[in-house]
């Protein structure tokens, strides 16, 4: 027993990276065939790593230099659509670029999957990270991960091939723009054989081939559209069974899984954060103890899935508190509730009937400095009884 | 050119562009589409921009297409052809593309790439794909309701140059897709018009063997009936007016060697077989409004056109 157990241990390759690179690593092992390359801050280091892969012939894969990212998702589609496994990435005005193509590539049922470092949004120009980007996608049909460590995003990016390939729909790993992107953590690697294993390849039905022509992307009049849309809907509420099937074999292959919410000491708490992205999640975590010491039951949830919603697990966790803040680095523009993920959450809540008083926190907008002490004082406000308002913390006013 | 075809009888018998699609009746995009899809043969793979040509051919659950096909959007159909000719390049080395040589062919109008499609067809052609690209100019944007392009030529009448007290018809001459084109310094590029069959399918052969080497480009001449407004049985004899008038000259560039095509090639030899330009505007409803000094002007054009022509086929 002791002996294979060390046989595994010495296999190991532990690697210091940022999660930028662990995606390059990632993409490496699933062995990509296309990859659109466009630079933009902070994406631009996986695509350079990438392009080292490339030319050291450790990764068989054709780089298109594309001139946008408009282009970047174009190319990927007609790769995918060619039947190739593809990758791009992309953050903040490059995501915005591609959004048009973002809604063709899943009404197409492509398996295209995508990096995003979130960054936030021009005016003001702003290279620093905040999740506004990766918000104004959620309505475009993908599978969006938010990842909050770079060992996460190793895992979920080899996790995202196996699920789009599975759903037939595109798939976003998402992760902390320069708070994790261009940060180093300690990342082991799977065995590239392993992962080859892991994520054979299956020819799909649908796709660009002389011996069988078919047409995609046609035009649908009002007798057809509404149904072909439904189906994107449908394979998309649908995934969530089969990514938490993919994240459980990917437990018993590689050792490591996830699940689509992570939570930490929700067991027993009273009041909850829900939180995403690496940051957050790891200062929620530290304020519920100091919570906790002073007598809070804290807890916290994390949605590690964006989309589809993980909606029964919210509920599940937040029907039993007595109050809860999501905390958000992204402003939905007068909208209702201040943040995008705090209206999902209360929509998930009040479609199931439960009315659980919530306060909608704004924090980190272009990278402006999160501390410990802001998620503290966020449990103190529950405490206190504080309730349905949105609170802009770290704002100068 | 490649001579591969002689005569009308060599052109393969097969359809790949099925009728009872839904273009106007005497669609000279659709007329295109038959030549072309017939001359490149079952393995190919058509790229499609946003246009009439996408809205008419593939009302789901139906297609005209009988060739793999793909729409993606407007303005990046070489950007999604660039990816299918890097997937195949790929598989192919990696032993999963099984179906051997495939053509990629772009298949886009005026307003797809004279203008919102440009950036994405410069970077295809820099990037050296292995694409066809064809443009199929109907000079204006047709499917959104006759709205100019950079591919409508002056004077003409379009619903966003419209003929007024002030303003007579679109203000700026056409844009010169083919010099932007030739600037690219791809293997080939030329013009062709759907009066001129033979021409345009040894065109089309031609740049699908030089798409080897690197991008190739075919400007065709596709008259719109209800766009140039003119009787529809007259969609041919527009093309060929336009061919014989010089209003549309039909020229190859081929490794860096502009070369003229007959009936362009006679025109320019001999200025007085050169039909007047007239003929060709006077039976469309888009230059009916025309003054004789205003057709003067254009035909000046014309013959500065031509001469330029001349001038680069003889460098
Ligand atoms: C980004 C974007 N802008 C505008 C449109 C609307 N649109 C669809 S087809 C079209 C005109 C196409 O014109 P052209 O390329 O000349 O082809 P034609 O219709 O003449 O065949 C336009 C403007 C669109 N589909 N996408
Ligand atoms: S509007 Fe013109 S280009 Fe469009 S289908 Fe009709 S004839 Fe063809």
């Amino acid at each position: 027993m002791t002996a294979v157990a060390t046989q595994i241990q010495k296999a190991k390759t532990v690697l210091a990276l940022t999660s930028n690179y662990a995606v390059a690593y990632a993409v490496k092992a699933a062995d990509v065939d296309v990859v659109a390359v466009y630079p933009i801050t902070p994406q631009t280091t996986i695509v350079e790593k990438i392009a080292e892969f490339v030319d050291d012939g450790e990764l068989n894969a054709d780089l298109i230099h594309v001139e946008s990212e408009h282009s970047a998702m174009s190319a990927v589609v007609g790769a995918a659509a060619a039947g190739a496994r593809v990758f791009t990435a992309t953050s903040s005005q490059g995501l915005e670029l591609m959004h048009e193509v973002l809604h063709i590539a899943s009404g197409l049922r492509l398996p295209v999957v995508m990096a995003v470092p979130a960054r936030a949004l021009s005016a003001p120009i702003s290279i620093h990270g905040d999740y506004s980007d990766l918000m104004n996608t959620r309505d475009t049909g993908w599978i969006t991960y938010i990842a909050s460590s770079a060992q996460e995003v190793y895992d979920t990016v080899i996790q995202a091939y196996r699920v789009a390939e599975s759903v037939l729909l595109p798939v976003m790993v998402s992760y902390d723009g320069f708070l994790m992107s261009h940060t180093t953590e300690p990342v082991e690697l799977n065995d590239e054989e392993e992962v080859k294993r892991f994520l054979p390849r299956r020819e799909r039905p649908n796709v660009l081939r002389p011996e069988k022509p078919i047409t995609m992307g046609a035009f649908a009049m009002p007798d057809w559209y509404y149904e072909i849309k439904y189906q994107v809907q449908e394979a998309l509420q649908g995934s969530l069974k089969t990514i938490e099937e993919v994240d459980e074999e990917y437990g018993r292959t590689f050792g490591r899984r996830y699940g689509v919410v992570q939570t930490y000491k929700m067991e027993d708490a009273d009041y909850a954060i829900v939180a995403y992205g690496g940051a957050s999640f790891g200062n929620a975590r530290e304020a519920a103890e100091i919570a906790r010491e002073k007598g809070i039951k804290a807890g916290v949830i994390r949605l590690r899935v964006f989309r589809p919603f993980p909606t029964s697990y919210i509920v599940k966790y937040l029907s039993g508190v007595k109050a809860f803040a999501v905390v958000d680095r992204a402003i939905a523009f007068g909208g209702p509730g201040g943040g995008p993920v705090f209206t999902d959450v209360a929509t998930a809540l009040w479609m199931n009937g439960i009315d659980v008083p919530g306060i909608s926190v704004i924090h980190g907008i272009g990278q402006r400095s999160m501390y410990v002490e802001d998620f503290v004082k966020i449990y103190e406000m529950l405490r206190d009884g504080e309730k349905n308002k949105v609170v802009y913390m770290g704002l100068r006013l | 050119m490649k001579v591969v075809y002689k005569a009308i009888w060599d052109l393969p018998v097969e359809e790949l562009f099925a009728s009872g699609h839904r273009a106007c009746a005497g669609c000279g995009p659709a007329i295109a589409m038959r030549w072309i899809t017939k001359t490149a043969g079952p393995n190919t793979i058509v790229v499609n921009a946003t246009g009439c040509m996408e809205v008419t051919t593939t009302q789901y659950p139906e297609t005209a297409w009988m060739v793999p096909y793909i729409h993606v959007a407007f303005e990046n159909s070489a950007a999604a052809a660039a990816g299918i000719d890097s997937a195949i390049r790929t598989m192919t080395k990696k032993g999963l593309w099984k179906s051997g040589k495939t053509n990629v062919i772009v298949i886009a109008g005026d307003g797809g790439t004279y203008d919102i499609g440009l950036q994405s067809l410069s970077g295809m052609l820099e990037r050296g794909h292995h694409v066809l690209y064809i443009l199929y100019d109907n000079e204006a944007y047709m499917n959104t309701g006759i709205q100019r392009s950079g591919g409508t030529p002056r004077f003409a009448w379009t619903t966003t140059t419209p003929v007024g007290k002030a303003i007579r018809g679109k203000i700026q001459a056409k844009k010169d897709i083919m010099g932007i084109v030739m600037a690219h310094r791809v293997p080939y590029a030329a013009t062709a018009s759907i009066s001129n069959i033979i021409d345009m399918a040894n065109k089309i052969k031609t740049a699908l063997e030089y798409t080897e080497e690197g991008p190739t480009f075919l400007h065709i001449l596709a008259p719109c009936p209800p766009g140039w407004r003119f009787p529809e049985e007259r969609t041919v004899e527009a093309a060929r007016l336009a061919v014989e008038t010089g209003y549309f000259p039909l020229y190859e560039y081929d490794h860096g060697k502009v070369r003229l095509n007959p009936p362009t090639s006679a025109i320019v030899a001999d200025p007085k077989r050169r039909k007047p330009l007239r003929e060709f505007l006077k039976f469309q409803g888009r230059f009916a409004h025309l003054t004789d000094a205003e057709i003067e002007e254009l035909e000046k054009e014309v013959v500065a056109n031509l001469n330029y022509l001349a001038k680069l086929a003889s460098l």
